[in-house]
């Protein structure tokens, strides 16, 4: 039998507002352990929580991107669950009545978008974090456990697809396309190896045609992209073997093991966990005015979708518009206003993803720190598209102009690196070359084509190599056949 | 004993140089000495602290800083609001010992409003019970008669207040924690509107319900704390931040025209005569006084009682989750993690405070949220529903604040549902949110308290005080507690 994998993931993303989510302790990675905390996020007896207005504005924003609706009417629920990092044993979090609801996410597997539905978007609050000491960490043998709630109370959005997913590499597509739109939103910074975005992939399999759902396993752990994509590969090769060889998926939690290139089971689900979820008496429902989310909706920067189809407008193919949408910013208005001055797209585009960015990484320059801007990055494309530098001398010129020797025409004329472009003084140079090759000459007239080669080499030598090798070839061609 | 001046009387006397700050708290601890041993009204006494602020406000006095009605004024608190370095158990082993590293909103209001802080009073363990009882630091009895109970779970601040040894206390009132108890000590406890008073550090028993209100042992001495404590707080998610009406506009204004509903629902079967008859007294005396009475019927009510204990145990459940010996509060020994939180909450929590627990965990099991916590949660609407169409008829309605006087300590600890019928008429106030205030109007034919509730609709505490002043002088309830002849 042929089987058919069903993905879908859920993201954790941490916002990164000033404070928490429901106290007004600082957000931030890497302060001493439990100095960002207060009765609130400490769960205290007696400590209430209040709603970070910052917080909501961000989801909004979020389900709004994700083409959500954002509900009238919100309400937080308690999750209520024992564990030592989890200072109230409940999480506030919501239940069915969450803020953002039915969405969708256009992703671009191998030049092919798939639509991915996005089930909901809610509001919650993060944990403490564990650190288990002895033991290599791990939890059964460890000597004692460190709690921090720095963590405690951060506000936390958590995304959850639609089981629409197909395979491997269109997971890690969504995962990719889902961290490009939270960027550009701003309201997170979106790190997997801080733990600030974080994904978990529910995976089942179903024969081909079908369209029920097959018991489903929660895979948890990637770390990154790649280990996305290879721990959903695995385990729906996992299943196929369990069933093929008449075994059985048994619904449970398995944990990536990334070294090992395999999931492990962590624990069994006995149907699902009861977290007696109810309503959140210490907080009142909240009502999201739609004036207030017509204001979130305008003030939407555009979208990295929205970006590559304008980029794509210009003319440049799908992958140097997939990559120049994803570059940074300063980059991305250097290239828009060379185009706005009149330089070739493509050319531009190529540029600014190819070399300035090669050369703010080799010299550690932040992007928006270089002295370059759309009107030299079009004097540049203008010189080389006309001939009058060539594009090996080009990238010298680029060199010298981020090294702030001036404009790229002051570059190329400091750096005697203009070609010798008129036709008369060339031709001259070409017919002193052609009278110093009597040999080569014959040979051509011979019918060996490869003495061009030679013969362009010797102008080239000649000029000190600021001859157009194109025009040089042309000239040559010309005098040989007269 | 005379229980000494109240919050009115002391002011006055303070501001006419006829006393000072430090001599009232002297005369409260004095009582507090001579009554402890039979009453067990305060878990803590913090003696210096309290000469400390008391001597401030003397100064403060002096110098021209007057900071209100509660200026240097001994208030005691129930001790499951939250004071910075001052113990705070909630009556419960499981926080023994334990210092707030803050102090509830209501305690820096008080601390504002220049109040003396004399101690923390006894509770029912997480304000769960109807008698103080309770407590795992032993119980607090009646000052009328020290066989029996002084009501619950704020037993002790109305014990207190019914000494003197406290001018006024704060309670916490979750099904008629503040009302019960005193009618059963015969003092003024008050209930507020739900969300005018802070709960930022009150240590929740049932979040949606509980609210914080005084005891005094005047009405006008309850409008005076009442001002102090209530108002906007931007650290309660749940705080109103409206209009707050004048709880004292009314107190002399009489109550002529106004229109007065007498609950059919609670009288009849299991409701003492002399409650009954005194109750019946003073609706007559009210009608002579110009008021227009009406029965009215409030169906639900008949099964708020059951809805009451879905809600507070299911909320109860989450509420002391956090208690589990990681962070704070009694530690038990375990191998696991898992091990030593069950030991933790095993050793922690007393009977009553296990029993609901459970109660409201299962309550909110997959399977049985409907049946349980859902149909509750409609009854609250639906008693919600039965106020509002009897607010279209009358300005308040009133009732007996308990069906019985104080009962014989011991006579209920082993049967949890007579127990939970104490609170039978102050629990629907509690699931709408409405205010409610008892007073007393009598004594019944063994010399014990009886106490009267008046009903009023959201942020009605402006009626609510101007009909219960009107009941107090009717009542002419000028008694104090004998404990001396019963001590000696």
């Amino acid at each position: 039998m042929s089987w058919e994998p069903v993905i879908g993931i859920e993201v954790h993303v941490e916002l990164l507002t000033d404070s928490k989510m429901f106290c007004g302790c600082a957000v931030g990675f890497g302060a001493e352990p439990n100095t960002n905390v207060c009765p609130t996020c400490l769960g205290l007896p007696g400590a209430l929580p209040v709603t970070n207005r910052a917080a909501i504005e961000s989801i909004m924003a979020i389900g709004l991107a994700l083409n959500c609706e954002v509900s009238e009417r919100s309400v937080f629920h308690r999750k209520n669950y024992f564990y030592a990092d989890l200072p109230k044993n409940y999480q506030i979090s919501q239940f069915d009545n969450p803020v953002c609801v039915d969405g969708h996410l256009d992703v671009d597997v191998d030049g092919v978008i798939h639509r991915v539905g996005i089930e909901r978007a809610h509001m919650e609050e993060d944990t403490g974090k564990s650190t288990h000491v002895g033991a290599g960490g791990r939890i059964h043998a460890a000597e004692s456990t460190l709690l921090d709630f720095n963590r405690s109370g951060v506000p936390l959005v958590e995304i959850v697809s639609r089981p629409e997913i197909r395979s491997a590499a269109e997971a890690r597509a969504y995962a990719l396309e889902l961290r490009s739109v939270i960027v550009e939103l701003g309201v997170s910074d979106a790190r997997l190896e801080e733990g600030s975005m974080r994904f978990d992939a529910n995976v089942s399999i179903r024969p081909v045609g079908s369209t029920e759902l097959g018991t489903k396993v929660e895979v948890k752990n990637m770390n990154s992209f790649r280990s996305l994509e290879r721990a959903v590969e695995h385990e729906i090769a996992r299943q196929i073997e369990l069933v093929d060889s008449d075994g059985a998926v048994v619904q449970e939690t398995r944990h990536w093991d990334e070294e090992a290139g395999v999931t492990h089971s962590m624990r069994t689900k006995e149907g699902s966990s009861d977290y007696r979820y109810f309503v959140e008496p210490d907080l009142v429902p909240m009502v999201l005015d739609r004036q207030w989310v017509q204001r979130i909706r305008e003030t939407l920067p555009e979208l990295p979708a929205q970006r590559r189809e304008r980029y794509r407008g210009d003319g440049l193919g799908g992958s140097l518009a997939g990559v120049l949408s994803a570059a940074d910013p300063a980059l991305r208005d250097i290239y828009e206003a060379a185009v706005a001055e009149g330089a070739d797209p493509k050319a531009a585009a190529n540029w600014v993803t190819g070399e300035v960015i090669g050369w703010s990484r080799r010299h550690d320059v932040a992007a928006s720190e270089l002295q370059f801007d759309g009107a030299a990055l079009a004097e540049l494309v203008g010189m080389v598209g006309e001939g009058r530098i060539s594009s090996s001398a080009a990238k010298e010129v680029l060199d010298g102009v981020l090294s702030g020797e001036g404009s790229p025409g002051q570059v190329a004329e400091a750096r005697d690196l203009i070609q010798i472009g008129d036709r008369t003084s060339l031709g001259a140079l070409v017919a002193e070359v052609l009278a110093a090759s009597p040999r080569a000459v014959e040979g051509y007239r011979g019918g060996d084509e490869k003495v061009v080669g030679f013969l362009v080499g010797q102008v080239m030598k000649a000029t000190q190599g600021k001859a157009d090798p194109r025009l040089v070839d042309e000239l040559l061609r010309e005098q040989l056949s007269a | 004993m005379r229980p000494g001046p109240g919050v009115a009387e002391a002011g006055r006397q303070l501001r006419a140089g006829e006393t000072t700050s430090v001599r009232l708290l002297e005369g409260v601890l004095e009582r507090a000495g001579s009554s402890e041993a039979q009453v067990h009204a305060f878990l803590t006494i913090d003696r210096d602290r309290a000469l400390e602020t008391a001597a401030q406000a003397d100064a403060d006095l002096a110098d021209g800083i007057d900071r209100g009605p509660l200026h240097g004024i001994p208030i005691a608190l129930k001790d499951n609001m939250c004071t910075r370095g001052m113990e705070t158990t909630a009556a419960s082993q499981i926080l023994a010992g334990y210092r707030p590293p803050y102090d509830a909103t209501v305690v820096s209001r008080l601390g504002e409003a220049g109040a003396v802080v004399v101690g923390k009073t006894n509770l029912d363990e997480f304000a769960m019970g109807s008698s103080t009882e309770n407590s795992a630091y032993g119980p607090t009895y009646n000052p009328w008669d020290t066989t029996r109970v002084a009501g619950g779970s704020s037993g002790g601040s109305a014990a207190a207040v019914a000494i003197g040894s406290a001018t006024a206390a704060l309670g916490s009132d979750t099904g008629g924690s503040i009302r019960q108890p005193a009618a059963l000590c015969g003092v003024v406890g008050m209930k507020p509107t739900y969300g005018t008073v802070s709960r930022y550090g009150l240590i929740a028993f049932a979040s949606s319900l509980d609210q914080i209100g005084p005891l005094t042992r005047t009405v006008e001495d309850s409008a005076l704390t009442l001002e102090a404590i209530w108002g906007h707080d931007p650290f309660d998610g749940t705080s109103y931040s409206g209009d707050y009406p004048d709880p004292k506009a009314g107190l002399s204004r009489g109550v002529t025209g106004l229109r007065v509903g007498v609950v059919k629902e609670l009288s009849g079967e299991g409701y003492e005569p002399a409650v009954e008859s005194a109750t019946a007294d003073m609706v007559a005396k009210l009608e002579s006084a110009g008021v227009e009475v009406v029965e009215v019927s409030l169906p639900s009510f008949e099964i708020a009682l059951s809805a009451y204990y879905l809600i507070a145990p299911a909320e109860c459940s989450a509420n002391l989750a956090r208690f589990d010996g990681i962070r704070y509060g009694h530690r038990g020994q375990g191998a696991t993690t898992e091990a030593l939180m069950a030991r933790s909450r095993a050793e922690g929590f007393g009977p009553e405070v296990t029993r609901r627990i459970l109660l409201g965990t299962y309550a909110l099991s997959a399977g049985y949220y409907d049946a349980f916590y859902g149909q509750a949660q409609r009854v609250r609407a639906a008693i919600q529903e039965d106020f509002g169409r009897a607010y279209q008829q009358v300005d308040v309605l009133v009732s007996p604040t308990s069906p019985t006087v104080a009962f014989e300590a011991g006579a209920r600890t082993s049967d949890p549902l007579a127990m939970y019928l104490s609170d039978i008429c102050t629990i629907p106030s509690n699931l709408a949110g409405h205010p409610a205030i008892s007073l007393p109007v009598g004594l019944d034919g063994q010399g014990l308290p009886i106490g009267f509730q008046v009903m009023a609709p959201p942020l009605g505490e402006g009626v609510m005080y101007r009909v219960a002043a009107e009941v107090e002088r009717l009542a002419g309830f000028d008694v104090a507690p004998g404990l001396e002849e019963v001590a000696s």
